[in-house]
């Protein structure tokens, strides 16, 4: 696109924003599901665009802020009683666990491989053989099929030491919980989550919530249209589903990367900080896979792990409570020392506020 | 951590895998996923697997949509 199009298309899309929150009184308070989404919102200050009466607040879609303290805590257990490496997306690094993070656990002499595809296990597992190798397996529906299909390569080759420990979620249990809260009005749907899963599984909103969702890309432009069709499907009382993300996002999403997903696993219940236990939201290793189950086949005792009572992540990823208003941000929690997952991520609403700004 | 970006496909390098190009970078990734990709698409990108074709078209009614509202915008402010 012609640069000089790109403020003029942004001021177009921010009037119409603008000319139809003018149209409704109340507040409106919409969620953007994904992490990805925050750090673009906030980084290009999206939201210096919007009315008094519209508000943006993040949800749970930010994979490693959702985590709990105890699957930290498992990993390095794994590391001390079974002399494991452990390889993991470099996002969970600094996260605080109850005897430090993955980053103390490598200063005191652990093994940590940091990858930027799960496929990197195989070869980092054959050579750390025979100490295991513990991929630690956090991610939504985008990244599962890497590692289903990291699992299915490690079957083929017979690789014996490579094990996943799973804290993997999926979107809509969570969403479902989400979208019966009064005070949110839609969503902002995630745009590579959709990729795989469709824009067409998300019809129970309209149809069970009565409330809009739309699928967003990435760019500000794209941010900007979703939020134009979502304040319009709001204002015209016509809830549905809308897909902005053409380009990348069918309706039926991409089956075969769906397929990878359920050859290798089944939903299971997963805790969620902030959220809780909430039924069928994980995903368990099944049939031949199950051999590469890290809780199954190497048991530690892990302890019940309390999070920092002044610590407001459970609640800014419900979109209660905005960063801001954490008696910690800023102060006892920062990106160089933070003290809740949120504030880690480089996706983590937290970090968003800090490095960016509240608007 | 759904962080995903579009890279053309400019080598087929084996069964199921390919080199993708943004701007310069070079990278292997696994194609599995999306076996209906071709020599010179643009593939979305995530932790090394190719998990969607760009579909070109779409991105052109995108662009098209953008440029009327900027075209529109630019002479309402000149007028």
């Amino acid at each position: 696109m012609n640069p000089e199009y790109e403020p003029l298309t942004a001021r177009a899309l921010a009037g119409e924003i603008k000319d139809l929150c003018a149209s409704v009184t109340q507040t409106v308070r919409f969620m953007e599901v994904c992490g990805t989404h925050t750090m673009a919102i906030h980084s290009a200050g999206l939201k210096s665009f919007f009315p008094e009466n519209l508000k943006l607040v993040s949800g749970p879609g930010c994979p490693v802020c959702v985590t709990e303290k105890r699957f930290i805590d498992h990993a390095i257990l794994l590391a001390r009683h079974y002399d494991a490496c452990l390889i993991t997306f470099g996002d969970l690094v600094r996260v605080p666990g109850t005897f430090g993070s993955l980053a103390t656990l490598r200063a005191e002499g652990g093994r940590v491989r940091v990858v930027y595809s799960p496929i990197q296990a195989v070869e980092i597992a054959l050579e750390e053989a025979p100490r295991p190798a513990v991929l630690l397996g956090v991610g939504f529906e985008t990244t599962v099929p890497t590692v289903a299909a990291t699992l299915m390569s490690a079957l083929r080759k017979n690789v014996d030491n490579l094990f996943v420990l799973s804290a993997f979620k999926t979107i809509h249990p969570p969403l479902r919980i989400l979208a019966a809260k009064e005070d949110l009005h839609g969503f902002l749907l995630p745009g590579h989550v959709s990729a795989i899963i469709g824009s067409d599984c998300y019809s129970y909103l309209p149809a069970d919530f009565g409330k809009p969702g739309v699928v967003a890309g990435f760019e500000p432009l794209d941010i900007l249209l979703a939020i134009r069709d979502l304040i319009r499907l709001t204002v015209e009382g016509f809830p549905q589903i809308v897909n902005d993300y053409t380009r990348v996002v069918r309706a039926n999403g991409n089956p075969a990367a769906r397929g990878v997903t359920e050859e290798v696993l089944e939903p299971s219940d997963a805790s969620w900080r902030g959220l809780g236990v909430i039924p069928g939201s994980g995903l368990t290793l099944k049939g031949p896979y199950y051999r590469f189950d890290a809780a199954a086949h190497l048991p530690v005792e892990v302890p019940q792990a309390e999070d920092d009572p002044r610590c407001k992540c459970a609640a800014i990823l419900t979109g209660s409570l905005t960063p801001d208003k954490c008696g910690l941000f800023g102060r006892g929690c920062t990106p160089e020392d933070p003290v809740g997952p949120c504030m880690v991520s480089s996706e983590g609403t937290c970090a968003a506020y800090y490095k960016y700004g509240a608007a | 951590m759904c962080l995903a970006i579009p890279m053309k496909l400019i080598e087929m390098t084996g069964e199921g895998t390919g080199r993708v190009d943004a701007g310069g970078v070079k990278t292997d990734v696994v194609l599995t996923m999306v076996p209906q990709a071709q020599l010179g698409d643009f593939l979305i990108i995530h932790a090394g697997f190719g998990i969607e074709v760009l579909d070109t078209q779409e991105a052109q009614i995108r662009l098209d949509l953008f440029r009327e509202l900027a075209e529109a915008t630019r002479s309402l402010e000149d007028a």
